[in-house]
């Protein structure tokens, strides 16, 4: 179902994902929190902006548990666990972030 | 799980071209979840994965190097290299793209686990290896 944001129509997939990429904007995640009933912190969006990042080097929407890991290293071991990580994002945090962050669904995500 | 055995994914394909090099990769990271030794061997055409620069954009398929650059955060802990195909092909090991490796827990990090290998250790690994996957 297409989303709209800032005005502009945007295609995603039939699991909510956005279909192109390159499309994303902040307010994507904005838009699809708002449809959660989620409302995005400043915490959310270190997760998010380290997806993006993640993507950006890699080109590949990481697994939950190098997500995990990843993020305790650069945001601290109090961060870097699934009880955290759930609590902001308690659909997943790799499908529901990742979906925010405009990325693919992870690899191997069923 | 506490039976943990060792992997080899062989890869013998050009990157592009066919979907090999791109299915062999996903398996990958998908295996990573189950916390067994793995190891990737690349022959053959396959030594093309690791080459640095890899550009894509005249083509329409995804450009997958920079994934590689990942692998040792998903465990992997040996890219083997065959030396034979490398030289049979006009490269070293310096043509091709570092990964690194860490252990979040200890710390312990080595800075680039690609190895080149010659024929006496690509049948030893090979050998040693419990399963192996061909590509």
């Amino acid at each position: 179902m297409p989303i709209e944001v800032d005005g502009k129509t945007l295609e995603t997939d039939e699991e909510g994902y956005l279909a192109n990429i390159n499309e994303w904007v902040p307010g994507v995640a904005n838009v699809m929190a708002a449809e959660d009933e989620l409302e995005l912190t400043d915490e959310h969006w270190d997760i998010i902006n380290f997806l993006r990042e993640y993507y950006e080097e890699y080109q590949i929407a990481p697994a939950v548990r190098v997500l995990t890991k990843a993020v305790g290293k650069k945001l601290g071991k109090d961060k870097g666990n699934s009880k955290y990580l759930y609590g902001l994002f308690p659909y997943g945090p790799g499908k529901q972030a990742c979906r925010y962050a405009g990325l693919p669904k992870p690899t191997g995500c069923v | 799980m506490s039976d943990i055995k060792k992997f080899m994914y062989l890869n013998r394909r050009a990157p592009y071209g066919t979907i090999y090099a791109w299915e062999s990769l996903e398996v990958v990271l998908i295996g990573a979840a189950f916390d067994q030794e793995v190891s990737l061997m690349f022959m053959d055409d396959g030594v093309f994965q690791l080459v640095k620069g890899s550009d894509t954009s005249e083509s329409d398929m995804k450009n997958f190097m920079p994934t590689y650059r990942t692998l040792g955060d998903y465990g992997v802990r040996h890219l083997y290299v065959d030396k034979a195909s490398l030289e049979a092909r006009g490269l070293t090991a310096d043509d091709l793209i570092e990964v690194a490796w860490e252990d979040f827990e200890t710390e312990e990090e080595v800075d680039n686990i690609v190895e080149a290998v010659d024929a006496d250790q690509v049948v030893q690994l090979m050998a040693e290896s419990e399963v192996v996957f061909s590509f």
